[in-house]
């Protein structure tokens, strides 16, 4: 089978580490993959500001550039959940169709398609789960706590495969950070105070990592946990399962 | 005439924190109480599933069971009027008390009079208004909009309610305790139950197979209001209907669940003929409704069953505020409830959320919240009400990501100017910066990093 | 054309295709001591509750729970040795001063501790909410388990107005903090007659 790699545009320019960790794991597991390197972005940032209209042509440069893989792999639930939803073309409607089936966030890809059941990983370390509201409610990556359902959660199937790691346990599982998008932004103050309460959360819970499937979330809260000075820092779940000794 | 945006609105909210903490951490309780009594209530999520069901079923044939809501209400000897808008709905409750000569009313709670500003209306014309349900008369004193539709005083302190109450009841100065505040309401209020010959209420459910309406409180403020007056109004939006009688198992079951964490609210009146020598009126209201009931993106808003869950469970509620939303629904149903009613005033509510999706899980009739909020950005936008700066800033961004030479080089200098001109971006202009650190610059992007190392595995 | 004509056709005209109702026969919930059920859910919504054996227990609780100086009105002609009977033709506004109000419910429900009632058992609109304090009398069989089981047994009844009341009132209006005894009765004692 062959992989697309697909890389977020931030993830890209600004944590190129989980990008490569993205890669090298991947590869570990014996996927062929792919990264095509005229990508740009998946048109999210625009979409949620309500100009889904203007995303037509880096929807079509999207399909050009991942049509070809069997699958297309990203380490990114926001933008994951983006094109399975939102990915439409006028010129290429059919190959866009059967991309928003073939497209996977990274943590389902492995335990989903890959059926992964061990990782040669170590990572002895108290870590914090923050579930990214895309992945969670939207990928369905875990269980959201507004359902009653059976629990469960990929991600902590994964973590658990990881020598020496901790998970500890939040007071509220699965809110919000408040990074939203252009959010962050144009409600700057919400924002911070929701993205300072999961810190908080976190700290108080002795994490000394918080790791999601999301870098906007993680960006967010790091730029909270530095502003404040905190020991505790931001990692992508891929490089928790990359990491050796 | 145009309020203050809900950005502007939370920041001021969020400037003490102590305040926030405590609203968001009582909001948060509230969320808990409903996800223990939903885990033990059997088939919870098939409730749901059957109430959005139903509600469908009532918007798909609301034409037919309005008219036969009304001729069931006539039958019992209710008499039934029309109001295609606000200031309709406030005419005929007018004519209904001078034609009784009546100049006082107690009213229960009734977001849709609150809607249709009906106290202002009537207090111009020589009628006084008195909301008995004990929340609404704190803000009434108060002259403040509710802040949420179940808890209208949740923002408010025990103290600034004994304030309140020590100026306009005459308790005891700095009197806060939340008991004696509540005997010294009950005290006046039951006074203003017995005297007025007018009480007016708020509607639940209407059944269109019975004719009759359901009225649920916790207080017994409506049933004392109804009880002892002459003539009882309800006001009753037109999307309010339920097809059958044997329906409302499934909204009772649900509705206080997931409003506060009760197996039901302490009264739940079903209204059905007037008392002898009593008469009822009931208005059904469209103001925008009907409007809703055709913008096929939207017209699941009107299933709701006005519980608040959303709002509980909203994060930028809970740490905003409701007061930021400047509409009379606040919270996630407002925000895509009044872009309906007032584009122009209330284009900025859509964008008052991260889009995380809690409310739609917490509805108990399955609204697809968080999509409508996605969507009403696009029709914004697309009417023209998104600012200049943002679509300038949006039309760039777009040009940037759909070309991979373009995008290369602007992620190249975005991320120089990060490294070596920092002061660029980390400045008060910079709204990122005010309270977070921008992200830091690594040497080489995943690209540039591919690129090099691609051939060596 | 008037507003209810325009209010007509505008929904006839935007309201979407027809979509079924659901079977809603599938709700049940089957329990083990409905009688314990239901006791323990009205205690936990603050009420009171005691099993008797019969009514005449009934006559000798009231005064031991109740203050009797004070004006106590029944609708049970069976309980006139502690309390008045009411009178159907009294105006509702004569009740301001009861203390007390002692009726009989139709049934209760075990999911959430209430009451239903109509007229008939009321014998006002107004007694159950303007007392003080409200008694109500409710037999062990007539128990049911969930408001879909009661709906089922009020089945087609042509109440003028019936009422589910599921414990004293109550607000939380004020910081969260719960107050029994809002506008209507600030205790509720439910006898249950085995």
């Amino acid at each position: 089978m062959t992989v697309g790699l697909f890389i977020p545009c931030y993830v890209n320019q600004f944590y190129p580490h989980a990008a490569i960790a993205t890669l090298q794991l991947l590869q570990k597991t014996g996927v062929d993959v792919v990264y095509p390197p005229k990508q740009t972005c998946c048109g999210q940032p625009m979409a949620n500001s309500g100009f889904e209209y203007l995303t037509e042509d880096c929807n079509d440069l999207f399909i050009e550039n991942f049509s070809a893989f069997d699958y297309v792999v990203a380490p990114s639930a926001s933008c994951v959940l983006h094109i399975k939803d939102h990915l439409h073309s006028q010129k290429n409607n059919e190959q866009a169709t059967l991309l928003r089936a073939k497209i996977y966030e990274l943590v389902e890809f492995l335990t989903d398609i890959l059926k992964v059941e061990k990782l040669e990983a170590c990572f002895p370390h108290k870590v914090g789960i923050h579930h990214s509201c895309h992945g969670l409610r939207g990928l369905h990556l875990s269980q959201m706590s507004e359902l009653v359902a059976p629990e469960f959660s990929k991600p902590q199937y994964l973590l658990n495969m990881v020598q020496g790691l901790e998970l500890i346990t939040l007071d509220r599982q699965d809110e919000c950070c408040g990074f939203g998008g252009t959010f962050c932004v144009t409600e700057e103050a919400v924002s911070v105070k929701m993205g300072k309460d999961r810190v908080n959360d976190h700290i108080k819970n002795g994490a000394e990592y918080i790791t999601s499937s999301d870098l906007s979330c993680l960006m967010h809260l790091e730029g909270i946990l530095h502003r404040n000075k905190s020991a505790v820092k931001i990692i992508h779940i891929a490089e928790i399962l990359n990491s050796t000794l | 005439m145009n309020t203050k945006e809900h950005a502007t609105l939370a920041e001021d909210f969020n400037k003490d924190e102590e305040r926030v903490n405590w609203h968001d951490g009582s909001l948060w309780w509230i969320r808990q109480k409903r996800d223990k009594i939903a885990n033990q209530t059997p088939q919870w999520e098939e409730l749901r599933e059957a109430a959005s069901a139903i509600k469908s079923n009532v918007l798909s044939n609301l034409h037919d069971y309005l008219l036969q809501f009304e001729s069931n209400l006539q039958k019992n000897g209710i008499k039934v009027h029309w109001a295609e808008d606000a200031a309709e709905h406030n005419e005929i409750v007018y004519s209904i008390l001078k034609e009784k000569n009546i100049t006082q009313m107690v009213k229960s709670k009734s977001m849709l009079t609150e809607q249709c500003h009906l106290n202002e209306y009537l207090e111009e014309r020589g009628i006084d208004v008195i909301n008995s349900d004990l929340g609404e008369y704190i803000q009434q004193l108060d002259k403040e909009p509710p802040s949420h539709i179940v808890l209208p005083c949740i923002h408010k302190r025990k103290e600034e309610i004994g304030e309140l109450f020590h100026e306009y009841l005459g308790t005891e100065k700095g009197l806060s305790d939340p008991t004696l505040l509540t005997r010294a309401a009950r005290k006046h209020l039951r006074n203003v139950f017995l005297t007025r010959r007018a009480a007016l209420t708020g509607v639940n459910f209407g059944v269109a197979e019975t004719g009759e309406y359901i009225v649920c409180t916790n207080e017994g403020n409506a049933d004392m209001g109804a009880h002892l007056s002459e003539v009882q109004i309800a006001s009753m939006g037109i999307e309010k209907l339920i097809p059958q009688k044997k329906h409302l198992g499934v909204f009772l079951r649900l509705l206080a669940r997931s409003a506060t964490g009760q197996p039901i609210t302490i009264y739940s009146s079903h209204f059905r003929k007037p008392r002898p020598k009593q008469e009822m009126h009931l208005i059904l209201v469209d103001a925008g409704r009907s409007r809703q009931l055709g913008l096929v993106d939207f017209r699941d808003s009107l299933k709701c069953i006005k519980c608040g869950g959303c709002m509980n469970t909203c994060p930028v509620y809970r740490k905003g505020g409701g007061l930021s939303y400047h509409n009379t629904i606040t919270g996630p149903i407002g925000a895509i409830l009044a872009p309906n009613l007032d584009m122009k005033e209330h284009a900025d509510l859509p964008f008052a959320s991260t889009l995380c999706g809690s409310c739609s899980n917490v509805c108990p009739v399955k609204i697809n919240i968080h999509e409508q909020l996605y969507k009403w950005r696009q029709e914004i936008v697309k009417q023209g009400y998104a600012t200049n700066k943002k679509s300038l800033g949006i039309k760039i961004m777009s040009w940037t990501l759909s070309s991979p030479g373009t995008y290369k080089t602007t992620g190249k200098v975005g991320r120089f100017v990060l490294k070596h001109l920092p002061f660029v971006l980390n400045n008060k202009i910079n709204p990122w910066y005010k309270q977070r650190d921008m992200p830091q610059a690594p040497k080489e992007s995943f690209d540039e990093w591919y690129a090099k190392n691609k051939d060596k595995s | 054309m008037s507003g209810r004509e325009k209010i007509l056709a505008t929904v006839l005209h935007n309201q979407p295709q027809l979509t079924p109702l659901p079977d809603i026969s599938i709700f049940k919930v089957h329990n083990q001591d409905i009688v314990q059920k239901y006791i323990d859910t009205f205690i936990g919504i603050g009420g009171k509750i005691f099993s008797v054996e019969s009514i005449d227990a009934v006559k000798i609780l009231i005064p031991e729970n109740f203050d009797i100086t004070k004006r106590i009105v029944t609708t049970l002609p069976e309980l006139t040795d502690v309390a008045e009977l009411y009178s159907p033709t009294a105006d509702p506004h004569s009740f301001q001063d009861v203390e007390l109000a002692i009726i009989n419910a139709h049934f209760s429900v075990a999911e959430n501790g209430a009451v239903w009632l109509t007229e008939p058992v009321m014998g006002h609109r107004i007694l159950p909410y303007i007392c003080q304090h409200l008694a109500v009398i409710v037999s062990a069989t007539s128990i049911v388990s969930t408001m879909h089981d009661a709906y089922a047994r009020i089945g087609e009844d042509e109440y003028g107005f019936g009422a589910f009341i599921g414990g004293p009132s109550k607000t939380a209006d004020i910081e969260q903090a719960l107050v029994m005894g809002a506008h209507g009765p600030i205790t509720m004692t439910v006898f249950i007659i085995k």
